[in-house]
């Protein structure tokens, strides 16, 4: 059941991308309503897909890179359809829904090995940890979208040649701004997150830091946005700080993909717990 | 059946000084349209005035006659004598050509610049005068809104309003593809030439409230100051003015960049990498170009703009092509329904559509009643057959008589929709673009049934 969920889910964000590809090129607010809903409508089974999964292990289902990787696209794509309806920035769906496709697919990709059952996996704390985290990481995604849309923009007018999308993008100002919310929303999300993780590897390990792969990466994660939020609060916004967006994110990614699929360690499938 | 004519000049078909005398006319309070009850041959008319064009659209029956009483009105409210000669300039459209000019009009393809917005609304003013002094009937009224849901077409099917073509238009695009809103920025003027003084009245309409103007004399300053409320400073300090505005209109005389590299490149530190706008008109340029390539930081000279609207037009062009194909398709449309006005269309409408339910009646009443012998079949035929005749006999011979008048096209619209015969919908639509009008069909018919 759940798997016939999760392909509709699929289709239906693969729909809604097709749409909102030619939401670029033709400006008619049906398109994107029909592209919206669409997402929606996948959202739903989506949501049906994990509420299976987890009811039939008995835990959030978190327990493979795959299912990981799947949760994170639904905390993604509800937090988009969430903000899309408080702001109406239309376009900015063609930069969303690709990404969601991307991570639904590449869930597939990802190992499917069951880690092995832990009592560990079943505490609240995994579930705050994991939910700020993935929140957090939702919103940086979105700044990620916003940034390349800023930065587009930004090269438009730099360089003084307006391609086809120049009309259709958003002021500077708007993208922005847009972007500085998601990252000062993120970023206390995200050090929540850590640090939910490390006391709760303090208390089941003993240890808050045991030197695994992905603690460090998202350690390195973490200064990074650090870095974009004293950027965006002291010294500007503008240019760098949309970089800096479009370069965490792609940070996150490779720790994510680097913790799951080729180094070892207790966030790691293979790993011994 | 009339004529539908636009009698016209605009700034294409008129040369300025008559266009000035236009301008003068164009303020005067009197509007021609209550001379209407004086013109004998004019039936129905709409006047649309704005400075760069004047226009008369009229229906009436005998061409050449109608045509002279307009030329005499346009001579009266412009105040020209008899002896000036006035046909050169003038323009004049026949029936579809005049649906296709208006349209054309409405959709702003006639405009001197090309997709502006404001005619629309022009229209609609004088539209509404017309409905004031009861000058519209069936044809105009149904032209008129036809002409304000073409416009609407092809405002939403074309972006022929969305491209900037002035130089000032250009540079508040720009602005607002970077800030966004312009409400709360602060704009420099640096030099008091007349172009800048030009944007800066664009920057002013668009909201923008904060300005200062720097400028070598100080009288020069004080004078553009005044005019748009703005603040002055000293030449000498304009680089530390730079600090807290958002765009700096620059056009000074000055044969050397007066705004260097350096001198930008500090001050962003300090400014926390806020975007900052140059708008440089000056020739020779007074913003080092090298000045663009500091982040944040967005230099346009004039042949910079230039490029924005040569883009622009060229976009223009191809939407105009694809407004030109929505207005030839909404003019044959129109024609459809100004020929179903006619008389022998509506009577043989009416017909048809009588014929075609007596038909449905029938198969229904005999499939119910299977034992009907032949003969009573066929009374029965005859029964209903002559019962419409007799029924439709004196709508048809009314209409058949007023066929003979000028208030024909009413009496056929309203028989049409009385029986219900357009079925395509398309009058709804025409009707309900401007909401508030919606009524004026049938003011003028009990209007014109009191006459």
């Amino acid at each position: 059941m759940e798997a016939v969920f999760f392909v509709v889910a699929t289709i239906c964000y693969l729909i809604a991308t097709v749409g909102y590809l030619v939401y670029l090129f033709r400006d008619q607010a049906s398109i994107h309503i029909f592209s919206w809903s669409i997402m929606l409508i996948g959202a739903l089974f989506h949501t049906g897909a994990i509420i299976f999964r987890s009811a039939s292990l008995g835990q959030l289902a978190l327990t493979t890179g795959q299912e990981a990787l799947s949760l994170f696209a639904w905390v993604f794509v509800v937090t988009y359809l969430i903000v899309q309806s408080r702001l109406q920035l239309r376009i900015l769906g063609s930069f969303v829904s690709p990404l969601a496709v991307i991570f639904m697919l590449s869930s597939e990709i990802m190992p499917t090995q069951l880690m092995p059952k832990s009592e560990f996996l079943k505490s609240g704390w995994v579930i705050l940890h994991v939910g700020s985290l993935f929140l957090a990481n939702a919103l940086f995604a979105l700044a990620f979208s916003l940034g390349i849309m800023y930065l587009l923009q930004e090269r438009y007018i730099k360089h003084k040649s307006f391609g086809f999308l120049y009309p259709r993008l958003p002021s500077l100002k708007t993208l922005d701004s847009i972007a500085h919310h998601c990252l000062i929303t993120g970023f206390p999300l995200m050090t929540a997150g850590l640090v939910t993780g490390f006391a709760y590897a303090a208390l089941v390990w003993h240890s808050p830091w045991n030197w695994d792969p992905k603690e460090i990466l998202s350690l390195a994660t973490w200064v990074v946005y650090a870095v974009l939020v004293h950027e965006r609060l002291a010294v500007g916004r503008g240019r760098r700080a949309a970089w800096l967006a479009v370069f965490g994110f792609t940070a996150i990614l490779l720790t994510f993909l680097g913790a799951n699929l080729i180094l070892k360690g207790h966030h790691s499938i293979s790993g011994k717990i | 059946m009339g004529h539908i004519v636009l009698l016209g000049m605009n700034h294409k078909s008129a040369p300025v000084e008559i266009r000035e005398q236009l301008a003068v006319a164009c303020k005067s309070a009197v509007n021609p349209l209550h001379m209407l009850p004086h013109l004998k041959h004019v039936d129905e008319l709409v006047f649309l005035s704005t400075c760069n064009r004047v226009e008369f659209l009229y229906t009436c029956a005998n061409l050449k006659l109608g045509t002279d009483e307009i030329k005499g009105l346009l001579r009266a409210h412009m105040g020209l004598s008899a002896s000036t000669p006035l046909d050169s300039y003038l323009y004049v459209y026949e029936d579809l050509g005049a649906v296709q000019h208006l349209f054309q009009v409405a959709s702003s393809l006639d405009s001197m610049v090309l997709g502006e917005p404001q005619i629309l609304g022009q229209l609609k003013d004088a539209y509404r005068d017309s409905v004031e002094f009861r000058t519209v009937k069936t044809i105009l009224n149904r032209l008129l809104h036809k002409a304000f849901s073409v416009a609407k077409r092809v405002r939403t099917e074309t972006c022929i309003g969305s491209c900037a073509v002035s130089v000032s238009y250009a540079a508040v695009e720009l602005a607002r593809k970077i800030f966004g809103e312009l409400q709360d920025k602060k704009v420099l003027l640096i030099g008091a030439g007349e172009m800048a003084e030009l944007a800066a009245g664009h920057f002013m309409a668009q909201g923008v409230r904060h300005m200062t103007v720097a400028n070598r004399t100080l009288e020069r300053a004080i004078e553009l100051a005044k005019r748009f409320r703005a603040e002055t400073v000293s030449f000498d300090s304009f680089l530390d003015a730079m600090m807290n505005v958002d765009i700096v209109l620059s056009s000074t005389g000055a044969q050397e960049p007066v705004i260097c590299y350096d001198d930008v490149r500090t001050r962003m530190r300090k400014r926390r990498n806020k975007p900052l706008f140059f708008i440089d008109i000056a020739v020779p340029r007074d913003i080092d170009p090298k000045v663009n390539e500091i982040d944040n930081v967005y230099v346009y000279d004039i042949d910079d703009l230039q490029g924005v609207i040569d883009l622009n037009r060229e976009e223009r062009r191809k939407q105009a092509q694809l407004a030109q194909h929505i207005i030839d398709e909404e003019t044959i449309k129109f024609k459809t329904w100004l020929n179903s006005l006619n008389a022998v269309p509506t009577i043989v409408a009416i017909r048809e559509k009588a014929e075609i339910i007596r038909k449905n009646e029938l198969r229904k009443t005999f499939s119910q009643l299977p034992n009907l012998g032949e003969r009573e079949r066929e009374a029965i035929e005859v029964l209903t057959g002559a019962m419409i005749k007799k029924l439709l006999h004196d709508p048809i011979l009314f209409l058949k008589k007023k066929a003979q008048r000028g208030t024909q096209p009413l009496f056929m619209d309203f028989t049409q929709q009385l029986f219900n015969l357009q079925e395509d919908g398309d009058s709804d639509s025409a009707m309900n673009c401007d909401g508030s009008d919606n009524g004026d069909d049938e003011d003028n018919f009990l209007q014109t049934l009191k006459k």
